[in-house]
């Protein structure tokens, strides 16, 4: 039994320093890991979607060639929600997740760090592909005729590198699943865990069944390019719909994946902002499981024109538009909420409120896109892409900005500047609709998407002019946002626990940031909001529901790292097996040392430490 | 957690494989996966009926000649036979008779081998025929399917050649209970996955 | 403590029960094990025999579901206490499979 270093006022070297990170199982640590990572590729994507922007800014541009236009897209969208929108929801379910249902950690810490890692050489991986032959250039759905017979290597990094990262996500929702149905203190029952944690459970449900099917149909991409496979070829008797289908199985899903937390932070924000319960709980939930479930039903409303049929196309059309009604009922739920409370018009609760019309503009035009014959009009244009946006961005891209001030001195343990805070939302906010309200006019116009340019002439220059200016403000509200994180960071002025005032559920209860075990003593919690009803007794802290114990706390290890070097490795071998001889011996050489790695973990006992009574008390004294 | 602790077939608990905290989480946890699995190997189903008859003119393999079932009945009744075996081992381990667990694992894992041979014996001779993986949409898929039942398999039998190896010194206690159990549900659910497999790719691809 | 796990004796006659009861279920598994071998009998042999696709096809089918539910509920012990919310995601999977494959042989065609 090791005894845990005293980690107060102990200075740490770099290297010290460097080690404790790449070795962490810290859930707190490891969802800091993922705001960089997922903060890094979300600049990435930013700036493709900046050149886009430029290119389009006027007709018959050639600001870049065709090509790169291509990657560029390609690259955007995949990085969007792959690299950035979901490794930062990620990052707040981490680490807010087990401080809301009262737990230490999630139920498999090593597998948390191995999530993290795959994730980050996913990333890396696809986005070498910039410097080493050329980006992916067949969008972000890859539809397997144009990336089958896409030249170069392309499509092969996106195959690898999504295959790596998708493998980490699956890992990140078993994981959450597993501490969220195991993991709660006690007298929390499923009908009294916060929102954002039922929505991450859901989420989570969502990757267990959404992702499966990538990852076969990337292994048949994977097969038909590097392997000599026949899925996707007409001529050996394969069927591109086959990519389709599989693709859309996935892809419908994913998109629920990432709205579902954005709803789950909006409902926190709006019940504390507003100091009052959240309105019609138990709607929210079941609305919330509804939503999960229907959207599995769906997909086929992105293949309408594909020629399935009209029974086909009649069902996925009808069951598209059903899932706008669980979704209504979360609006209004958000909109009584704050019917009658006290409301503090704070950062985060303006993200929330220009949320609202936000994500229900999108949210209606995808109903109106669910009409079959309508789509026919609308597919492929940038009607689609107006919609998508507004739901991505108004939805997600808004709910992980508000999340960043909602829990950043719970993570941080300082408060990004208000001020700052809100510059960053009107330049981001008018920026956002500057660049897609129009969008949907320039669609209705007959613009199609995914084009590198456009003839002068047809009416479309003023749109996609003003379009590119409101890019340029979102620019600047994000840059913005990074100089607050800065200054925020440089003034390094401390916070207590509760510093917003009305935190209402657990993870306000405890120090901003959390001592590395969290909760001295496992919480009783006593009803839906637990520390507001302790707040309402006049109550300092949580009510304990153990004495105080030994607490078993897992080992750091550096072993997630390298598994998923070797899968970095074998990457490339893959990928050059087609062109050198050496790749078979890289493959091989790959994955023989994630095995290897793999047994290490497996044949070496890893018990972790305990923190004893005392250490506890002491350090618990010493913040008092 | 104390390794140490002694353990007697009166003292050990019911439920071994969910005793701890860490072990309630493999168990939930692993289901979880199993979970993800059917819908991975759903997906591989369903291609393989998609493209079950899809091969370029003049192309001679169909699913009718090509298979011969004797060798898969016998690959059958030594994967059905093994999951039984895996029932006998959670039996001895429920009852706290480690070598009588062991045995019962090891006998399951020499069927396993068996299974594995006689796939890989399959292989071969279709390889030889010029039925590769190349050939045409059917046979990709083919291999692709049944090839990731038997990669299911091989990692199996890693996974349990590990386990008796690393814990053959150290009896039974609950740190290695649940890993045991753990591997027993991993072991059933690929010999669910070939039940379908032997229906729908070897008796439905007979029957035409 | 929360390292300590509880170690609780079991008396002669509890331990008795408690063996009794689990060699009852090793008998029910070995039952199992015949009727799932006898299955797999009847599907080779319907095929062999030589019957109609028509007949043939729904008949294994079923017979695989069958035994497949038997593998689920007795080997894997899904039909014992506390394995509700696994069964619950269990059968989440296999709604997915099932639309999955119901697709691929409806809507993809040549």
């Amino acid at each position: 039994m090791t005894t845990v270093a005293n980690s107060v006022g102990q200075k740490k070297g770099f290297g010290a320093t460097l080690w404790d990170w790449l070795t962490t199982v810290d859930h707190k640590k490891i969802g800091i890991l993922y705001l960089i990572g997922g903060g890094f590729f979300f600049v990435l994507g930013g700036i493709e979607a900046m050149l886009i922007r430029l290119q389009l800014l006027i007709p018959n541009n050639d600001f870049v060639s065709a090509g790169f236009f291509n990657e560029l897209i390609t690259m955007h969208g995949t990085t969007m929600i792959f690299l950035a929108a979901m490794p930062l929801l990620f990052g707040f379910m981490n680490a807010i997740v087990p401080l809301q249902i009262g737990a230490r950690d999630v139920a498999f810490p090593f597998i948390n760090s191995l999530g993290f890692w795959m994730f980050f050489f996913g990333g890396l991986f696809l986005n070498l592909s910039w410097f080493l032959d050329a980006a992916p250039d067949a969008g972000w759905t890859s539809y397997a005729s144009l990336s089958i017979a896409s030249t170069g290597h392309g499509i092969d990094f996106y195959a690898i590198g999504l295959q790596i990262a998708g493998a980490g996500t699956l890992m990140a929702g078993i994981n959450f699943l597993v501490t969220i149905i195991n993991m709660r203190a006690p007298g929390m029952t499923y009908m009294r865990m916060p929102l954002f944690t039922w929505t991450t459970f859901v989420a989570s449900a969502l990757i267990l069944f959404a992702f499966p099917p990538l990852t076969i149909g990337i292994f048949f991409l994977t097969f038909d390019r590097m392997f000599g496979g026949n899925f996707f070829d007409h001529t050996m008797g394969g069927n591109t719909i086959i990519w389709e289908h599989i693709f859309w199985i996935f892809g419908h899903p994913e998109v629920y994946i990432l709205i579902l937390p954005a709803f789950g932070i909006f409902s926190e924000i709006f019940s504390v902002f507003s100091r009052k319960r959240l309105f019609g709980y138990s709607a929210m939930v079941f609305a919330t499981v509804l939503i999960g479930f229907l959207g599995f039903m769906v997909w086929a409303h992105h293949m309408f024109t594909v020629g399935l049929g009209p029974t086909a196309n009649a069902i996925f059309a009808v069951a598209t538009m059903a899932i706008a009604v669980p979704t209504g009922v979360k609006i209004f739920n958000w909109l009584l909420t704050m019917w009658g409370g006290s409301i503090k018009i704070t950062t985060p609760m303006l993200y929330a409120l220009g949320f609202i019309p936000s994500f229900v503009m999108g949210g209606v035009t995808g109903v109106q896109q669910g009409a079959a014959p309508l789509d026919y009009q609308l597919h492929d244009s940038y009607f689609i892409v107006a919609h998508f946006h507004y739901v991505i961005v108004g939805g997600v891209v808004l709910a992980i900005l508000a999340a960043t001030h909602y829990w950043w001195p719970k993570m941080f343990g300082t408060m990004l500047s208000e001020k700052l805070g809100k510059i960053t939302f009107w330049f981001f906010f008018i920026g956002f609709h500057m660049t897609f309200f129009l969008q949907h006019f320039l669609g209705l116009m007959g613009m199609p998407r995914r084009v590198w340019t456009y003839m002068d002439g047809q009416g479309w220059n003023l749109f996609n002019l003003i379009s590119t200016i409101g890019a340029i403000l979102m620019a600047i509200g994000v840059i913005v946002l990074i100089i607050n994180i800065i200054v925020t960071t440089a003034r390094n002025e401390r916070v207590g626990n509760d510093p917003w005032e009305d935190g209402r559920t657990l993870e306000w209860a405890i120090p901003s940031p959390p001592p590395f075990y969290n909760f001295a003593q496992t919480p009783l919690v006593r009803g839906l909001d637990t520390y507001w009803i302790e707040k309402q007794e006049g109550h300092k802290g949580y009510t304990a529901a153990e004495p105080v114990t030994d607490i078993h706390m897992p080992n750091g290890s550096i072993i997630p790292f390298f598994m998923t070097l070797g899968l970095f490795i074998a990457g490339f071998g893959a990928m050059y097996r087609v062109d050198h001889s050496w790749g078979l011996g890289v493959l091989v050489f790959g994955l023989a040392f994630t095995f290897l790695t793999m047994a290490i973990r497996s044949v070496k006992d890893d018990l972790g430490y305990y923190v004893t009574k005392d250490q506890i008390r002491r350090m618990e004294r010493g913040r008092d | 957690m104390d390794l140490n602790t002694k353990f007697t077939p009166q003292s050990w608990p019911d439920h071994p494989e969910t005793a701890t905290m860490e072990a309630k989480n493999k168990f939930v946890g692993f289901w979880l996966f199993l979970g993800g699995e059917t819908v991975l190997f759903a997906t591989l189903f369903a291609t393989y009926l998609a493209l079950k008859n899809s091969v370029p003119d003049g192309n001679e393999f169909r699913t009718e000649t090509l298979f011969e079932l004797p060798l898969v009945f016998v690959m059958t009744m030594l994967l059905l036979t093994s999951s039984l075996t895996s029932v006998y081992a959670m039996y001895h381990m429920k009852n706290y008779n480690f070598k009588g667990m062991q045995v019962w694992l090891a006998i399951t894992g020499f069927l396993g081998l068996g299974f594995l041979a006689l796939e890989v014996y399959e292989f071969n001779h279709y390889i030889h025929l010029g039925f590769t993986f190349g050939n045409s949409a059917f046979s990709s898929a083919f291999y692709t399917l049944v090839g990731t039942h038997g990669l299911h398999v091989a990692i199996g039998l890693v996974w349990l050649t590990l386990l008796i190896l690393r814990n053959a010194k150290r009896g039974l206690n609950l740190y290695n209970a649940t890993k045991y159990y753990t591997f027993s549900l991993y072991w059933h659910f690929i010999d669910v996955v070939w039940v379908f497999i032997f229906t729908v790719v070897y008796l439905m691809g007979v029957v035409g | 403590m929360a390292h300590d796990i509880e170690i609780i004796e079991k008396t002669p006659a509890e331990y008795a029960y408690k063996k009794r009861r689990s060699d009852r279920l090793m008998r029910s598994q070995l039952m199992m094990f015949a009727l799932m071998i006898f299955m797999t009998l009847i599907s080779f042999a319907a095929v062999q025999a030589g019957f109609s696709a028509y007949f043939v096809i729904p008949v294994v089918l079923l017979l695989a579901a069958v035994q497949v539910g038997l593998q689920l509920y007795y080997f894997m012990h899904m039909s014992e206490k506390g394995h509700g919310l696994v069964a619950f995601f269990m059968y989440g999977g296999i709604l997915i499979a099932f639309l999955t494959v119901l697709t691929f042989v409806t809507i993809i065609w040549w």
